[in-house]
């Protein structure tokens, strides 16, 4: 649903953003038309793999289903997710995303290490449709 | 000063889950602050409306479905969305037409009817939209954005859950004092501690309702008020709605991520501080003047955050302040005497112009049980989504 957010599998996956040519800017998601650096006279915005691990800039879980359009089966019952906020430093961003699956707050600390890894976000009969999850560095679930 | 638009009057519908619709919530409070103004409907040369974008079509020109159910009297019409900010910007414009000489009298409304339960985007895929995009991929609820801030403060400054539960019980008892407030009970750090969980570390009691609700200001030239009869009417000075500077490291709703800094250093102040400043300086006023200040406690994490941004104690120190009852009603700097959000609930496009009408009781000493002594100078605080800016300085 979203074109270019993400790319490889294992350890090869890379949430994908695109740098400025002019300033160097990173930006995610990506931009493809217009650098939002507003000193930046404009340059070509080129498709550049992330960092794969960053640090917890901060966390937090939905104990309620959220509403649509996310999308979760209201047959059964609400499982929580964790939520990392995962700062990048060598691109100097703060990136939010789910944790990996079975990861709650009570494991988490700001600053910790997290590391990206392919997760799935909901799959139906035909269609499995791929995320990203922050996973604790030495977690292997 | 020059910049000054007189404040009339003020008016609000009670707060609550009343199920009826925006126009009608709207409408009661622009009858109200008319009458409150003494002045006729067919008297008002302008008016501007708050959108709400849940009201379906006629939310998106809510200045025009204001007037109509006023009764088409042929007056200038603005309707403006900015979200959280909405009410600021209609109250922004209503001083530029005042001071460009547009208009004399100009009626600002904002009211809504709230769905139940969290906030979320319009309907339709749309993957270009941030705000739907945070709801798809993340399922990202308004709630989440609020557990990071807390979770943030608590890392970061110490904060605990007993400071945040501190903020519900301190706006609780004061919303107990207010009848146009939807909650009216006093609460205790037991009842907050004793809700469920909604985005950890924050609880139910923690975070603001979604509500129906509607406010209104009639505002005029000095002039005006002067040939009203009125001598020293309340003042607005400064209405703040900057946009963040690039790059903006902090997560803000509604985004996945922020700006990069790796190409421009971060400003030394943060949007909510740059908000705070903006008006500050044009109205030419510090904290330190401040009697009193309404600010948006979406959470009440959030609420301690604002004391940093306003600058009514140093970074970090919030907690404390609020714990030495610096920020309670008799305090150093009473924050949300009206009871805040915490006690009304979220009515989007009538919140910004609700927090100016307290400012106006207040520093009219109309405010009954919850009156801020000798109030002087009020500042009213909030940001919209996208990065809508919002704070009003009044002075009496
Ligand atoms: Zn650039």
């Amino acid at each position: 649903m979203v074109a270019g957010w993400f790319t490889g599998e294992g350890e090869g996956f890379r949430l994908l953003g695109t740098r400025c040519s002019a300033c160097a800017s990173v930006f995610f998601p990506r931009e493809d038309a217009l650098c939002r650096n507003p000193g930046c006279p404009g340059g070509d915005l080129c498709e550049v793999p992330l960092s794969r691990r960053g640090r917890v800039w901060s966390y937090t879980d939905g104990r309620y289903r959220p509403p649509s359009p996310y999308v979760s089966d209201p047959e059964l019952p609400w499982e929580p997710y964790a939520l990392i906020a995962v700062e990048l430093a060598e691109e100097r961003l703060v990136v939010l995303g789910q944790a990996v699956p079975g990861v709650t707050v009570a494991e988490l600390a700001v600053g910790m290490e997290v590391e990206v890894v392919a997760g799935v976000l909901n799959e139906d009969a035909e269609t499995t449709w791929t995320t990203w999850h922050w996973r604790p560095t030495g977690v292997r679930a | 000063m020059t910049g000054e638009v007189a404040v009339l009057g003020a008016g609000m519908h009670p707060w609550g889950k009343w199920g009826r619709s925006f126009v009608e919530y709207g409408t009661a409070a622009a009858r109200a602050a008319l009458a409150d103004a003494g002045v006729d409907w067919r008297d008002v040369g302008s008016i501007v409306g708050a959108d709400t974008v849940r009201g379906g079509y006629p939310g998106y020109v809510a200045g025009a479905t204001f007037a109509k159910a006023l009764g088409w009297q042929g007056a200038r019409v603005t309707s403006v969305y900015a979200a959280c900010a909405s009410g600021a910007q209609a109250i922004g414009t209503a001083r530029a037409q005042i001071l460009a000489g547009l208009a004399d009298v100009v009626l600002v409304v904002g009211a809504d009817s709230a769905p139940k339960g969290f906030f979320r985007p319009a309907g339709g895929d749309r993957a270009d939209d941030p705000d739907w995009l945070r709801f798809r991929v993340l399922g990202a609820t308004n709630p989440t954005y609020f557990g990071l801030y807390a979770r943030r403060r608590m890392a970061v400054h110490g904060d605990t859950p007993e400071d945040f539960a501190r903020v519900k019980v301190k706006n609780s008892a004061l919303g107990a004092l207010n009848p146009y407030a939807r909650y009216r009970k006093r609460v205790t750090a037991e009842e907050v501690a004793a809700s469920a969980v909604v985005a950890d570390p924050l609880r139910l009691l923690d975070i603001c309702a979604t509500s129906d609700g509607g406010a209104a200001l009639v505002l005029s030239s000095m002039e005006f008020a002067r040939r009203h009869g009125v001598a020293e009417p309340v003042r607005i000075r400064a209405v703040s709605t900057v946009t963040p500077r690039y790059p903006n490291p902090v997560l803000d709703l509604p985004d996945i991520a922020t700006d990069s800094a790796l190409a421009v250093s971060p400003p030394e102040e943060t949007f909510r501080a740059s908000i705070a400043r903006a008006a500050y300086e044009e109205a030419g006023v510090g904290p330190e003047d401040l009697s009193f200040a309404e600010v948006y406690d979406l959470s009440t994490a959030l609420e301690l955050q604002w004391y940093e941004d306003l600058g009514l104690c140093g970074e970090g120190e919030a907690a404390k302040l609020l714990w030495d009852g610096g920020t309670a009603l008799g305090g150093r700097i009473p924050v949300n005497v009206s009871g805040g959000l915490a006690s009304f609930g979220e009515a989007v496009p009538a919140q910004a112009i609700a927090q100016v009408c307290e400012l106006v009781w207040q520093l009219r000493g109309e405010a009954t049980d919850r009156q801020v002594e000798g109030a002087r100078v009020g500042v009213s605080a909030n940001q919209g989504l996208f990065g809508h800016g919002s704070a009003v300085i009044a002075v009496r």
